[in-house]
């Protein structure tokens, strides 16, 4: 068990280690090419959505919709908060509290 | 040793990865609970977030490792799973040209969905360098190693989340949701981008419905961004430099 451990634990930095090491080493020392500087500004805003979103709408193993929930409904303040004030700091604050204020309507 | 320039850099670094930080703090211990549950030690717990560093990844791991499965499989889950950074790398890559060998593979290490959504952030406001970066991915890496230890020792104290569904009600569930849609709104610097947002949002709804794991989150960013780049090509003639502001 315990070098299997070692070892499951070795293959798994490996597998996760590359796909952030290799981008970073060949993009960031060559010249990219017009339309694929556009695509990768495109990506911070396409991939935040897609971690959001679906964490916001759905639950359960296997996945199924569920669009009545609280963090769906706290988020839409809390996204115009941050919106409005352009604030991190605030927009964490404001979320956990309408967060937590949700939770006592809710349950 | 307080006046020299390093210390500001890490100073810089280490306090604008708090939101982060409070964020793991609940995830972490989480995850050390349910790693103490399939019976890891907590040095087994440390040296897999030393090692993998990977939130959601770790998580299915442990679980895998609860119901019996062999080491192959979980390899090939972690890396499916963490196949994202590949996109989140690339596109920070934009911010760090000219960077030698052996910082970059040190930078390597601390991409995680957080800490790009931030310093995304912060090296697009320009008030940011790869110092000040590296300082905030080692101290949000140094967060998540301690908290899930710390979950491995008090196992049996603490109410464990599954660190996906959010707890209703628990504050501090909520940190790194706010955190992503306060990051998503600076993302925002015009109507495409509202446009490839909400597209990437809706295409990751329906595939993760469909699809095992989270590859939607790269199936999803990459077809929403494509879109983008043939929308800006479309319409999006002679306002070049728009989106360089």
């Amino acid at each position: 068990m315990k070098t299997d451990y070692l070892l499951l634990v070795l293959g798994m930095g490996i597998v996760t280690y590359l796909p952030r090491w290799v981008p970073l080493i060949f993009l960031s020392r060559s010249h990219l090419p017009e339309w694929l500087r556009q695509w990768l500004d495109f990506i911070p805003a396409a991939v935040l959505s897609a971690l959001i979103l679906p964490a916001l709408v759905t639950t359960g193993e296997p996945r199924h919709l569920t669009i009545f929930q609280p963090a769906l409904l706290v988020s839409i303040p809390t996204l115009i908060f941050a919106w409005k004030t352009r604030s991190l700091a605030g927009t964490v604050i404001i979320g956990m509290a309408l967060f937590w204020v949700a939770g006592r309507f809710f349950s | 040793m307080w006046n020299h320039p390093y210390s500001s850099y890490l100073k810089e670094g280490m306090a604008a990865a708090w939101p982060i930080c409070l964020g793991y703090a609940p995830i972490g211990l989480a995850f050390g609970v349910l790693a103490h549950n399939a019976g890891l030690a907590p040095w087994e717990i440390g040296l897999m977030s030393l090692f993998v560093y990977a939130g959601s990844a770790q998580f299915i791991a442990v679980s895998m490792i609860g119901s019996g499965s062999a080491v192959i499989p979980i390899i090939l889950t972690t890396f499916t799973v963490n196949l994202r950074h590949l996109l989140m790398s690339s596109s920070l890559s934009v911010y760090l040209q000219r960077l030698g060998v052996g910082r970059l593979s040190l930078y390597a290490y601390g991409v995680t969905d957080e800490s790009f959504a931030l310093n995304m952030t912060r090296f697009r406001d320009g008030d940011w360098d790869w110092r000040r970066a590296l300082a905030l991915n080692q101290t949000a890496n140094l967060a998540w190693i301690v908290s899930t230890i710390i979950g491995g020792y008090g196992g049996q104290f603490i109410p464990a989340g599954d660190g996906d569904t959010l707890r209703q009600g628990v504050p501090i569930d909520y940190a790194l949701p706010a955190m992503f849609i306060c990051l998503l709104v600076f993302q925002i610097r015009g109507g495409l981008y509202v446009l490839v947002a909400v597209l990437s949002g809706l295409l990751a709804v329906a595939f993760s419905l469909l699809l095992p794991d989270n590859t939607y989150i790269v199936m999803a960013s990459v077809t929403a961004a494509t879109l983008g780049v043939f929308l800006r090509k479309g319409c999006g003639k002679g306002r070049e430099g728009a989106e360089e502001s």
